[in-house]
């Protein structure tokens, strides 16, 4: 662990591929969550594996943690003890040297949207060192109600089926939601109205503020056949296009993934419950088995490095350091 | 003479059309009693299976999702709306009236169906 890794992948950007390699690296981060941190308007996300090895030069103006995709309730082959994991995770971000001063949660928190699956994530959260846990859906929290729930427990105050902005030192966070009213053979959506909304949310703001968004869809194609995009995800993007520092954190597809486009960074978290495929390297982005011994034996120990590539730009092994 | 004739092919006339309407009663019961089909579909790697379907009227159709990841059957019309069906749990809906009946995962939505009744 005392070796810092880099790799480069040579997929280019159109494949939106990563090697093999790459992708049992990727297998690694189950269980784990990431650290950002924002230093001089830029975010840094680090692996929470890594984070006992931070100094406080590390944790730059902000800290915060994003995890996601914890599936409370999901109980089959890929990750019979979520809850296990989930707990791992936050023991990972207790140890911080600086505790972050938030959390970010990118949804999917429950596996069916059952009550009970809400309560043991709740309840395990309350052990982390930071108290605060800002919440976005992902779909597997607002089934067969439209979302009603999960905006009675997370989303208070917040607008339309869940979005909401906040500003911590001088960083705005947009929390957006698309994972609602999914049309046919599409993909996720933010909708008109939230869309006006973040026209105006972010009208005002100065060109030098950094910005942070996030949702659980990826807010850029990394796989559409797979869903794994947003459809209108171009216009909200195109609202940020004055500022000078955006970053985007999604979850969903259970993997660590960066790209850099101009001066938006995007970033997708691994799962606390289970790892999916790569994109396109298997029938369907159902759950990938390994053996138990073999998760827990990778929890949160492997760098993974995406960076930029030579020539087209790549989605890269990712981001420690 | 006249009147009792009259009267006598007006009686005939509702006959007919009593004995008309109770045939295709009986007609309708027995072909449904003859053929109650039943037919699936498989929920499997995020696909429906199969695809598209052709049945006839009062076929009921049963989707199974074999995935280790919870998926819906929702009827892009608003026709049916199955709740969300965890790992081997069963949607049915018996399909009545012609036509073409496109659904869809509403979680996963790339995942698209198609049922078309005879």
């Amino acid at each position: 662990m005392t070796e810092k890794k880099e790799e480069q992948l040579l997929n280019d950007h159109n494949h939106d591929g990563i090697d093999r390699r790459g992708f049992l690296k990727c297998m690694a981060w189950a269980g784990t969550g990431a650290l950002c941190v924002m230093q001089g308007g830029v975010l840094k996300s680090y692996g929470l594996s890594r984070m006992p090895e931070l100094g406080p030069e590390a944790m730059g103006e902000l800290s915060f943690v994003q995890i996601s995709d914890s599936h409370m309730g999901f109980n089959k082959a890929a990750n019979p003890d979520v809850v296990g994991t989930l707990k791992a995770a936050v023991d990972k971000i207790n140890g911080l040297a600086t505790p972050p001063e938030f959390m970010l949660h990118t949804g999917d928190i429950s596996h069916l949207s059952k009550p009970e699956e809400f309560d043991t994530v709740d309840q395990i959260l309350k052990s982390a060192s930071a108290k605060d846990v800002f919440f976005v859906p992902g779909e597997h929290d607002v089934l067969n109600d439209d979302g009603k729930q999960y905006l009675e427990r997370y989303g208070r105050g917040a607008k339309g089926a869940g979005w909401y902005s906040f500003d911590k030192k001088g960083v705005h966070f947009i929390g957006l939601v698309n994972v609602m009213n999914l049309k046919a053979g599409g993909l996720g959506t933010l909708g008109s109205e939230q869309l006006e909304w973040m026209d105006h949310d972010v009208k005002h703001l100065k060109h030098s503020t950094p910005i942070v968004v996030f949702a659980h869809i990826p807010l850029w194609s990394v796989y559409p056949d797979w869903g794994w995009g947003t459809q209108d995800s171009a216009q909200a993007l195109a609202y940020l296009k004055k500022f000078g520092s955006v970053t985007v954190l999604n979850g969903h597809i259970h993997q660590m993934m960066q790209k850099v486009e101009g001066s938006v960074t995007f970033h997708t978290a691994a799962s606390t419950a289970f790892p999916q495929p790569a994109p396109g390297k298997a029938d369907s982005p159902g759950p990938m088995k390994v053996p138990a011994e073999q998760l827990k034996a990778v929890l949160g120990i492997t760098d993974v490095n995406y960076v930029r590539g030579q020539q087209a730009l790549a989605v890269v092994d990712s981001s420690l350091v | 003479m006249r009147r009792s004739v009259l009267i006598a092919v007006l009686f005939s006339a509702i006959g007919t059309g009593i004995a008309g309407l109770g045939g295709g009663a009986v007609n309708f019961t027995a072909s449904a009693q003859q053929k109650p089909e039943t037919v699936e579909v498989k929920i499997d790697n995020f696909s429906f299976g199969p695809a598209e379907l052709t049945v006839a009227a009062g076929t009921t159709v049963t989707w199974t999702n074999r995935d280790d990841i919870p998926h819906t059957v929702v009827s892009t019309d608003k026709v049916f709306k199955s709740k969300v069906l965890d790992t081997d749990e069963k949607f049915s809906y018996t399909f009545t009236q012609a036509g073409s009946f496109p659904y869809f995962c509403s979680i996963h939505p790339k995942m698209t169906g198609k049922v078309v009744v005879k």
